[in-house]
Parts: structure tokens; sequence; C-alpha cells
């Protein structure tokens, strides 16, 4: 008896809920209108490509159909992965896209860090200013501009050019060697690096001076009276107010690990240092786009994708653990 | 009281170090593009002979010259600049327009589907469908070989469009609720209130991207076929790659250095001139609720 009352009740409810539900929508509908555009965007630009991965299962050419009558046919399973694992270009994709993601990890992830400490140390307002702006200056510049200045400042003498680039005569003044930074071997990293180390080390300051205009100026204060040096207040003061944004960027690092971008490196690319530049994103612009492998590559791009989502994951678990907020 | 030495010997040579190491890293990030201005006032032979000046020996207009030479390859270079600059008005405008509008909409408290809405758009930042298929999207959309495919595959930056999203939330509730005691609708509020309110984010975002859009060259490379539809950045990269490529035919001699240095320049002075509008709007505080979201 009391059940079938509550069952009663909770269906009046419902209807009350479903009538304030209504009402609410029904008050919202100019804001959904609003919403409609952007999330047509999404639908049509991030989430239909998403079922598109269903070609990574297909024998799929430019001239196969996608839509309608083609969805039944050439269906092969894992065969495209099996081919991609089996291959030996997997071990050296894997091997280039790590050894590129890890340079930038190791040398140029601490540089923001450190300049953006350097920057908060100077009490000269109107000249870090001005330092400000000349270290910004490059985010703004395209990479192929970047790319063109490079070709300029690593050029090699020849029949044309009795002088070599800025660089390269640099280098060979120091150290007596002939540099072949476009040339094959580990040349091609340290380009890489090095140019993104010059893209974005001023720009990736910006986040890291933000969180630490956050730091309470009394801090220092009590710090100074309590007798700490310069050092001390940098190590107890203004490192740990800075390190929930160092681990929330390592994450997001972590997570693109993958992630060597297109339009860096298939600049930089040329015969001679393909096999070691040659990453899983450029691999499938190059099979992909260009030679028309498209189930093929979008195995590649798709095992490459849930690898990225794992390692984000994992990132974000490890913040956690070690007591910081993560990104979700 | 006590007193405090606040400078001791140890601070100012610390001062010093720190001044120096930071001006020299500033200095080194600049001098690649003074070199480049430098080099295309220059003659071919000052810049295959000497590796680095910043002041060339006899300054010359030839390289402009022959860039904009109407039997040479002016018109390249002007349609791509024209193309560029339309592609970069219209599509920052379509930026901002899906961008505003989302942001607004998912701003509005109490708005029933909207924990779905942000979660689709959360999980399309760390998964995609990859390159291929969205290229097969653009193309079954018949916008293969137009410049719509340079516009609308990113017309939102779920990035950008979540930091415009946390300012319109904070954005104070009283004026919104007058307006709509008022009889405004929503989308009355979103133009008269909420717009006016941001024009700093708003002029922010446009130029980003805006910036964006001058120096893309890979959506070209991917969308484009025809080689007359190119922009700037596009023609530029085809340019020096001429000399970088072992593909060139051998009749066809590689173009002069100081000629590519012109259009590097070309190609930046709008950079520079929207620079100090960029610059105005750094303040941290736009970029800080980004990372957490």
């Amino acid at each position: 008896m009391a059940k079938a009352q509550k069952v009663a009740l909770s269906a009046e409810e419902k209807a009350v809920i479903k009538r304030k539900r209504k009402a609410q929508i029904f008050k919202d509908r100019w804001v959904y209108l609003l919403l409609l555009p952007g999330f047509l965007y999404f639908i049509i630009f991030k989430i239909v490509p998403m079922w598109g991965i269903l070609i990574a299962f297909k024998d799929y050419f430019p001239t196969t159909q996608f839509w309608g009558a083609g969805l039944t046919k050439n269906w092969i399973g894992f065969d495209n992965f099996i081919q991609f694992f089996t291959d030996s270009s997997f071990l050296q994709l894997l091997r280039n896209t790590l050894i590129i993601s890890l340079m930038n990890i190791i040398f140029f992830f601490p540089l923001p860090i450190i300049l953006a400490l350097l920057l908060n140390e100077m009490k000269v307002q109107w000249y870090k200013k001005a330092v400000q702006t000349l270290v910004y200056v490059p985010h703004f510049v395209s990479m192929v501009v970047i790319a063109s200045i490079t070709f300029m400042l690593v050029k090699e003498p020849s029949s044309s050019a009795q002088s070599g680039g800025a660089l390269y005569e640099i280098v060979k003044t120091l150290t007596g060697k002939e540099m072949h930074a476009l040339g094959g071997g580990w040349a091609i990293y340290w380009v890489l690096l090095i140019q993104n180390i010059w893209k974005e080390t001023g720009w990736g300051t910006i986040i890291f001076l933000a969180a630490l205009a956050g730091v309470d100026v009394e801090q220092y204060e009590a710090a100074i009276v309590d007798g700490a040096n310069r050092w001390q207040q940098l190590i107890y003061i203004t490192i740990p107010a800075i390190m929930g944004t160092v681990v929330t960027m390592f994450v997001l690092r972590m997570g693109s690990v993958l992630d060597t971008g297109f339009e860096q490196i298939i600049l930089m690319q040329n015969t001679l240092n393909r096999t070691n530049s040659e990453t899983f994103d450029t691999y499938v612009y190059q099979y992909g786009r260009v030679e028309g492998n498209y189930g093929y590559t979008t195995a590649v791009s798709l095992f490459k994708s849930i690898v990225s989502l794992i390692c984000i994951q994992t990132a974000n678990r490890l913040a956690k653990a070690v007591g910081q907020a993560g990104l979700f | 009281m006590i007193s405090i030495k606040r400078r001791s010997i140890g601070d100012i040579i610390g001062d010093i170090i720190i001044y120096l190491v930071v001006t020299l890293l500033a200095v080194i990030m600049v001098i690649p593009f003074i070199y480049v201005i430098a080099a295309s006032f220059a003659k071919e032979a000052e810049i295959q002979t000497r590796p680095i000046f910043f002041i060339p020996e006899n300054p010359t207009l030839d390289a402009y010259k022959q860039v904009f030479s109407p039997s040479g390859m002016g018109p390249t270079v002007l349609r791509s600049l024209l193309i560029s600059i339309c592609v970069t008005l219209v599509g920052t405008l379509i930026n901002l327009f899906f961008t505003l509008t989302m942001a607004y909409g998912l701003s509005r408290p109490n708005l029933i589907g909207k924990k779905p809405l942000l979660n689709m758009v959360l999980f399309t930042m760390v998964f995609g469908g990859g390159m291929i298929p969205l290229f097969l999207v653009v193309k079954a959309l018949g916008m293969y070989d137009t410049y719509a495919a340079l516009i609308l595959p990113g017309c939102i930056s779920a990035y950008n469009m979540l930091i415009i999203r946390n300012f319109f939330i904070e954005l104070p509730n009283e004026l919104e609720e007058a307006a709509a005691i008022d009889g405004c609708t929503e989308i009355g509020i979103f133009l008269k209130i909420a717009l006016p309110l941001s024009m700093p984010i708003i002029a922010t975002f446009g130029l980003f991207y805006a910036v964006g859009h001058w120096n893309d060259y890979f959506g070209a490379l991917m969308y484009l076929n025809d080689s007359k539809k190119y922009p700037f950045q596009l023609v530029l990269r085809n340019l020096v790659m001429q000399t970088q490529d072992n593909s060139t035919s051998l009749d066809e001699l590689p173009p002069e250095d100081t000629l590519k240095m012109a259009v590097i320049v070309i190609g930046t002075v709008p950079i520079l001139c929207v620079y100090p509008f960029l610059q105005k709007y750094f303040a941290a505080g736009v970029m800080v609720g980004a990372v957490k979201g």
C-alpha cells in the first residue's frame, strides 16, 4: 500500500519536474539558438570525423565510396593495424616521435619556467616590459618564416655562396667542424628543438608569470623579517607557489607526447633527414593525404590518438597522486 | 625596530647576472629578424660573402622591386597577399561569431543540456578522428579546393571558447537581470550587454585568431589544389623550398636569397603592425583561467 503511494507520488513529482524542465527549456529557447552554430561545428568537424575512424578497419582508397553502398563493403578488420605494427617503419616512427618529444620535455619544458623566474626577479619594470616585448615576438611569426630564416642561418657554402650562414660560420670558427644541420643523423633533432626554444620560450613564460603575480607579497616580507635570503625565498615561497601550474602544464605536455605537429617538421624535412624526422603526424600526412592510403593512415592516427588518451589519463592520475589538482 | 639589510653584495651580483642573462636571451631571439630585414635591403653578393650583418653596405630596394615586378613574381605575390588578407578578415569574423555565441550560451546558468555539451567539447580536446577522416568530411561537404576549407574546419578553438566562457560567467548578473525584466531576450542581452562589456577579451582573441589565419600554410597545403588560390604563407614556403627540394627542374634557377628575405619581411610586417595591440592585452589575466578550464 505504502509502496503504491510512493510510486504514485513520484509519478506526480516526475510530472512536476518535467513541467519545470519544459519551462526552463522554453525560457532558454534563445540561448539554444545561440548555441546552435557552435554545436553544429563540433558535430560536423569533431564528432563526424570520429565516426570516420571506421575507415581504419577498411581497405579504403580515395575512390572508395564511404556513404551509402560503400558502408558495407571492404571491411578488413584489424588488417591495417597488423600491417602497421609489423611494418619496419612503425618502430622507426615511434623512435623519432619519442626522441623529438622527449628532447622537448627535457630541454625545452624547463626554460619558460626559468625565464619566468628570472623575469620575476627583475624589479625595473620598464626594462622587464621591454624584454618581454622582445621575447614574445617569435611566437607570432609564422612557422614558414622561422623555417626560412633557419635555412639562411645554417646554409652551407656552395659554388654561388662563398660564405655559409651565420650559425654555420660560428660553429666552424668555434669547433673547426662543418655543420650539416639539415643532413642526416641527429642534427635535425637539435634543429627542431632549437627552433622550438626560439619560438616558444618567451610566450611560454606568460602562464608562469601569471602564477607568480598571484603570490602574496606579505609572504616575502615575512620571510625577509625572518632573515631569509633571496635563494631561500625562491626555494620556499616562489617555487611552491607555481608548482601547481608547473604540474598542470606538465600533465598537458605528457598527454601530447606523440603530437609532434606537422607544420614544423614538414617544413624542415628533406630526403637526407627523412628517416630521422618522419613522425606519426608527418607520416599520416605524407602516406595518407599525399599518397592516398586513407584506411591505413587512419589506423595509424587512431593508434596515436588512443595512446595519447592513455598518456593524458595516466599523467593526470599521477598528478593527483602527488597531491596536485590535476586537470579533470 | 629591526633593521633589515635589504641588499647584500650577493644580491647585487645576483641582479647583475640576472639582467645580463635575460638581456642576452632577448637579443639572441631578435637578432635573426634584424638580419633578415638587413639582408632584404642588401645586394645578393653581400649575402653570399658576409655570414651576418645588420647594416647592408650598399642598401638597395632591388629585391622589393623584383618581388613586385609585374613581369616576374609580382602578380603571384600580390594575389596571395590579397587572398591572405581576405581569408584573415572573413575567417576571424567567423571565428568570433561561432566562438562568442557558443561561449555565451554555455555560460548561462541552469541551462538544460549544458553538461553533456561541455563534456563533448572537453572530449574533442583530448581525442579526435585524425587528419584523414577530417579531410574526407571536408571533401564530402564540397569544400575541397575552396576557401571555406581554410576557415570552417577550425572555426572554434575549444580552448579559446572555454576561456571566453569563464569570462562571461564572471560578468555581473545584475545588469542582465535588469535587462531581462525590461523584456530583453537572451539574444538582446548577449548583444547589448555581454558583448560591449567584453570588448578587450574579444579584441584579444580576435587578434589571436587573425594571427593564426595569417600564419597558416598547412590548411592550404591540405585543402587547396589550385595553386592560383594559395595564400601568402604557402607561396613563401614554395619559394623557399625551391632550393631545399631536390625536385627543382634544372632550367629553373633558384630564387636569390635577398628576394626570399624581402618576401619574409612583407609577410611579417602585418604581424608587427598588430603586435602593439596584441601586447596591450597580454596582461596575464587573460590566460590564467585557461589552464584549469
